[in-house]
């Protein structure tokens, strides 16, 4: 988990976009995917998308370690819509209740690379971008209340820490005999008591740590910011990028005549 | 705003008249009379019973004792250089004992500058003032660990992390520092590399202290006034003291020695007189041994279709717990001391080697202690954890002690003699998290023996105790090591393990470059 949302060593061009820059583009294209179940758009914007792993500092085995659940769930989905959608054009194949035409298995590939080209955009951005400068170009750029930004940010900083503790309440708990083992219903009722053991060890700290932030004269008025959040040259390619890749995909897929809006 | 842009530090001054405070929802003032002057510049050591209210007051003085909107009560006043605390945001810096939660951002360099820029300070001379401040609490000497502004605060030792977060509060550039036991969670190293920080600061800044904490040897000859409070709970009588002690640290020691080593406060070249052990220690069998032992508390991770084995904090561990005997763990921080002892006590994997129990121990269940099912555990082995909270499972003490024998279809009789032996009696139909720090840690120990192990396992008993309670442990544990349990505790605390006798097991530091889990915060 910390190491997820640690950047050192990683010093790839986009980790020095501004974080905003970076949202709006992905933002454009998960949008533009969102409207068509085409799997031309989809596919476009997939290899766009993966051309630019090397400006972030991702390459396919770090994608696959840190998205191998969203990309075997990307599988399924696209593997059921295959099965499960109704028939058009020559079936390929039909075992009983099940059957895959080609118009199901166009309509279930182009769900699957629509979910790999709506998540990628979003890992990119997470992969080349601190938290602590996201939240600096909400708050400066985008004028979110900076009381909310960084409350959320310190926030953010204590979920790493009881992942931890929810290991030590595990261990604790088993050390006075509440066990892992037994009928399901056991088991939940030992659960849910473990969580209340965290909740009330998360309510302790992040009080605790509102006090030092109220002691360090947090949630005045006026504040001025340590690190300017700017915007350089390299963002309005970022953005225009972002543009490109969404238009790019409309424009291949219009072309292609594969186009249509998810309502129809 | 305030009017700390200058460079220089302007000392505060405190007084309070008749002031009182009564949190929202108790019934009694946590402090109360309080007649107090502190001069600009002044240190002062504050001392007292538990309950007498010292937090409160350093909350106050910090101005973030509550708001106006909640049901709590303020008497007389209290003020830094003639105004209220809370309309002073920035003069007065307070550090609280929990070092993860003295850290707000996650990168070095920005935590520091976060309440300069509260305060609006510019940020060309925030980023002076982090240099300067860094420099200050020597996180960036070599020996200090020399941080680069972004080096990962999540990777800080408890001492460095309190380091840090003086370093925050010396940007602010307070008048007054506020130290709410600021060493109780550190092991020795760590206590001096705080202490010796903040006097470098006080020395240069001027700046006046207020520091709260049970250990006087640790402040004493860097304070130059002791104030020892009355407990406020002692009940509404108008006309008591809020002050009981006051004056320059040798005579109060003196005057008051007899009075703060009743109320367990940690005198100077005070060891509390403890049970001895006897000479003749029991049958001495081999109930667990460690063979080999590489120990993480990490699971092994699936990256992708592979199972990694996470990187051991410490390899190699040979130990034998025998009956009747005392083994104490220590090492520096970040040695494995703590997962060496939840891994011998069943509770986590091995990475490598092996823990198997003697058959004195195991009665049938198997030689792996990680494999016995929860019930089979808590009657062999019992685990006392550093933070008692961790172990609550009920919302009353005497369910909280039957828990265990319960489950093992006993009756309480083993129950009532701990509720006896450890002084809980008057808190059987208490709620356990309203407990003070002392009692809890008892609770904490009678609920693990109720199940009657044959091991004892703890992890850093004594952290954060005062005089009385360490005495009451060390001298119970002595008993019980003499009815022929075995002892295994994870310490820094050399006179407790004078006391216990037996072996000690020193791991040393981890040779790999890695950073292992800082443990002292984290167990």
């Amino acid at each position: 988990m910390r190491d997820a949302l640690n950047l050192r060593g990683n010093h790839a061009l986009l980790t020095r976009a501004n974080p905003l820059a970076k949202f709006v583009a992905v933002f454009l294209i998960s949008l533009v995917l969102a409207l068509s179940i085409d799997w031309v758009s989809a596919s476009t914007a997939l290899i766009a998308e993966l051309a630019l792993f090397p400006l972030a500092g991702l390459t396919l085995r770090l994608l696959w370690q840190r998205a191998w659940p969203l990309i075997i769930a990307a599988a399924i989905g696209g593997w059921s819509t295959a099965i499960v959608a109704a028939d058009s054009g020559a079936v390929l194949l039909d075992v009983g209740l099940w059957s895959i035409s080609e118009g199901s298995l166009e309509l279930g590939l182009g769900f699957m690379l629509r979910g790999l080209a709506i998540a990628l955009p979003a890992i990119l951005l997470m992969s080349c971008t601190d938290p602590t400068d996201l939240a600096d170009a909400l708050a400066q750029k985008a004028k979110l209340p900076h009381r909310f930004v960084l409350g959320s940010l310190a926030a953010m900083r204590l979920v790493g820490l009881m992942a931890e503790e929810w290991q030590t309440i595990g261990m604790a708990r088993r050390a006075r005999g509440v066990g892992s083992q037994g009928s399901p219903i056991q088991r939940l009722k030992a659960t849910l008591g473990q969580s209340f053991g965290l909740l009330v060890q998360a309510v302790r700290r992040a009080s605790r740590l509102a006090v030092t932030m109220e002691a360090r004269g947090f949630g005045g008025g006026q504040r001025t910011w340590a690190r300017e959040s700017t915007y350089s040259l390299m963002d309005a390619w970022v953005v225009l990028g972002g543009v490109a890749i969404a238009g790019g995909a409309v424009l291949t897929a219009l072309g292609a005549g594969t186009w249509s809006f998810v309502w129809r | 705003m305030p009017a700390t842009h200058s460079g220089t530090v302007r000392p505060a001054a405190i007084s309070a008249e008749g002031w009182g405070w009564r949190h929202a929802g108790r019934a009694q003032p946590a402090i109360q009379g309080l007649d107090l002057r502190i001069e600009p510049g002044e240190r002062v050591l504050l001392l007292g019973p538990s309950g007498a209210g010292k937090s409160t007051l350093l909350h106050a003085l910090a101005g973030v004792l509550g708001d106006e909107e909640d049901d709590s009560d303020e008497t007389g006043s209290l003020l830094i250089d003639g105004v209220t605390p809370r309309e002073q945001r920035g003069r007065a810096g307070l550090m609280q004992q929990d070092p993860e939660t003295q850290v707000v951002l996650s990168r070095v360099g920005d935590d520091v500058a976060f309440g300069a820029e509260n305060l609006a300070v510019p940020r060309e001379e925030i980023w002076s003032r982090v240099h300067e401040a860094l420099d200050d609490v020597g996180l960036r000497t070599a020996s200090g660990g020399g941080l680069a502004l972004d080096h990962p605060t999540a990777a800080l030792s408890g001492g460095q992390k309190q380091r840090l977060a003086l370093a925050g509060i010396l940007a602010m550039r307070p008048g007054l520092i506020l130290l709410d036991e600021p060493t109780a969670n550190l092991d020795p190293a760590g206590v001096l590399e705080v202490r010796d920080a903040v006097a470098r600061c006080l020395d240069k800044t001027g700046a006046t202290l207020v520091v709260v904490e049970h250990r006087v040897s640790v402040w004493k000859d860097l304070v130059d006034r002791i104030v020892v409070l009355q407990p406020g709970t002692a009940g509404p009588q108008s006309g008591t003291p809020g002050v009981l002690l006051d004056g320059p640290p040798e005579q109060v020691l003196t005057q008051a020695r007899s009075m703060l080593m009743t109320a367990g406060v940690w005198v100077p070249g005070y060891v509390p007189a403890t049970r001895a052990r006897a000479r003749t220690s029991g049958t001495n069998e081999l109930l667990l041994a460690a063979q080999d032992l590489a120990v993480s508390r990490e699971k092994p991770r699936r990256k992708g279709f592979r199972t990694i084995p996470p990187v051991p904090v410490q390899r190699d561990i040979t130990a034998q717990v025998r009956a009747g005997q005392a083994l104490t763990i220590t090492g520096p921080n970040g040695a494995g001391k703590s997962t060496f002892a939840l891994t011998l006590a069943g509770l986590l994997a091995p990475v490598d080697g092996m823990v198997s129990a003697g058959v004195g121990l195991s009665e049938g269940a198997g030689i792996d202690p990680y494999k016995w099912k929860a019930d089979q555990l808590i009657s062999r082995i019992g685990t006392v954890f550093q933070e008692p909270e961790h172990q609550f499972v009920t919302g009353k003490v005497l369910d909280e002690l039957m828990f265990g024998p319960r489950h093992l279809g006993h009756g309480g009789e083993r129950v009532d003699e701990l509720v006896e032996r450890l002084r809980l009696s008057h808190l059987v139909d208490a709620n356990p998290y309203t407990l003070s720090g002392g009692e809890k840690r008892r609770l904490s120990v009678a609920t693990v023996l109720a199940a009657h192990p044959k091991v004892l396992v703890l992890d850093e008993p004594t952290f954060g105790q005062d005089a009385n309670t360490w005495a009451e442990l060390a001298s119970f544990l002595s008993e019980l090591l003499d009815a022929g349990t075995a002892v295994v505790s994870v310490t820094h605390d050399q006179e407790f393990s004078a006391v216990l006798g037996g072996t000690e097991l020193r791991l040393g530091p981890v040779s790999q470059g890695e950073t292992a889990p800082q443990e002292a915060g984290a167990a």
